[in-house]
């Protein structure tokens, strides 16, 4: 007999809140038509697109028309780029970014750079901390137009120094962009950005919403043809009943954020600890105290990575990994190798609101075993 | 620099293959001996070194030649 299946991946996509459900079927019946258009049901079509920008706009702190939707958190990364690029492209064509952004922030440097800009990539330590005074210096190099930070790292859950980060670039007068995905909806995010997105799949929204922040008085051009949705900031039709069911959702996960936080933390702790100590030949990655509530990793030595998420997935558990092996590029994760640590073996849990301690549990009593069958099988025991 | 006394040949070999490889062989040698390791699997550049940080082994660094990428470890102890 199977066991039930435990899910351990909220950092790529939390399961849809009870509350986000609900939204999303009262929306289907009542947020179809174009809130754009002038009849009753545009009307109504817009009161709940302005709810839903009020209630999230209210969850951030930000102005409502400072907020806008966008089709996913990786076209909301490519935005906040791109368009923070362009609104100061006379001042330079410099972006700074962290080793360990998120890939969609990556590409978008790497497509600017390949149109004739520049990209500075800011190293991180052994934890996945950024390095601040390399940050410090690149930020206040000539034609600097951007910086952008990650809160904290999706893949290892280090969290950033925001903050001080923040202050080098009001110091050297550059917008920094923050990409809060990991953080939104379960931990405020620090002072001191102008642009700021997020992805409302983490936080037990549906996919396929979302959120580009900018701030008042922040440079930013939109990278996209012209379009007067959402400010000018997102061109095509949003999907209203998803960003409803989002708005909402976000509302109760920021209400039960610090609870879930109490309860999750000791969780990663117990997985971090029993993982050290059970699993021979592991390193556990990331920062040990200054980290996110809800996200682990750890790299086994000698293992295949695919291996490991495949026979992880026939006992009922699914994780991510940042292994070569496990990637459609077959290139390691590059923040595993930004921070200088194993790569193979990976395995990232990532714990949500339906994830008990009996789950964990069960997880960290059959983890050792299943490790130790794989290294049995490849024949690496005793290496 | 030390010369390698041995070569590994790893290319075409997926990690962690080749941090398997060089775990097998450099406890089989004297104290003080250098291995090249040839491995083409972008992972390797990461894992090898990551390997003798953990291991206590030390990593010498990295050659590009024409059989690519090239990763020297010497046993420590």
């Amino acid at each position: 007999m199977s066991a039930s299946p435990v899910y351990l991946d909220a950092a790529t996509a939390a399961p849809l809140h009870p509350v986000a459900r609900q939204a999303l079927l009262a929306a289907l019946d009542d947020g179809w038509a174009d809130p754009g258009r002038l009849y009753t049901q545009a009307r109504r079509a817009r009161q709940l697109l302005d709810a839903a920008r009020e209630a999230c706009a209210q969850t951030l702190g930000v102005r409502a028309d400072e907020l806008s939707f966008t089709s996913s958190g990786t076209t909301a990364a490519h935005a906040a780029v791109l368009g923070g690029l362009a609104g100061r492209r006379r001042v330079g064509p410099v972006l700074v970014h962290s080793a360990i952004e998120h890939s969609a922030v990556l590409h978008a440097a790497e497509k600017h750079v390949a149109a004739g800009g520049a990209a500075t990539s800011v190293p991180v330590d052994r934890l996945g901390r950024l390095d601040l005074g390399r940050w410090a210096a690149a930020v206040r190099a000539p034609g600097v137009a951007l910086a952008a930070l990650i809160a904290a790292s999706h893949e290892v859950g280090t969290l950033q120094p925001v903050a001080a980060a923040a202050q080098e670039c009001a110091e050297a007068g550059v917008p920094l962009y923050v990409d809060a995905a990991q953080l939104v909806g379960r931990a405020p995010v620090p002072a001191g950005w102008s642009v700021l997105t997020a992805s409302a799949r983490k936080w037990g929204g549906p996919p396929g919403v979302g959120l580009l922040v900018v701030r008042k008085g922040t440079r930013w051009e939109s990278p996209w043809p012209a379009d007067d949705r959402e400010a000018g900031r997102t061109p095509g039709t949003l999907n209203l009943p998803a960003v409803v069911a989002a708005a909402a959702s976000l509302r109760a996960a920021a209400a039960d954020a610090a609870a879930e936080t109490a309860r999750l933390e000791p969780l990663v702790a117990r997985i971090r600890a029993r993982v050290a100590a059970e699993v021979p030949d592991v390193e556990v990655v990331g920062d040990p105290d200054h980290r996110l509530p809800h996200l682990v990793t750890f790299s086994c030595l000698y293992v295949d990575g695919e291996a490991l998420l495949h026979a992880l997935d026939r006992r009922g558990f699914a994780v991510s990994s940042g292994s070569s092996c496990t990637s459609s590029t077959l290139r390691p994760s590059h923040v595993l190798e930004a921070m200088g640590v194993l790569s193979h073996g990976n395995v990232r849990v990532s714990l949500h609101r339906e994830t008990t301690a009996a789950d964990v549990e069960r997880f960290l009593t059959e983890l050792p075993g299943i490790v130790a069958e794989l290294r049995a099988e490849a024949g690496v025991v005793g290496l | 620099m030390t010369a390698p006394a041995e070569i590994l040949d790893c290319r075409g070999q997926r990690c962690p293959l080749p941090v398997i490889a060089v775990a097998r062989r450099l406890p089989e040698m004297p104290v003080g001996t250098v291995v090249r390791v040839l491995a083409d699997d972008p992972a390797a550049a990461v894992d090898l070194p990551a390997w003798c940080r953990m291991r206590g082994q030390e990593f010498l660094g990295t050659i590009t030649g024409p059989d690519g990428p090239a990763f020297d470890v010497r046993r420590r102890h």
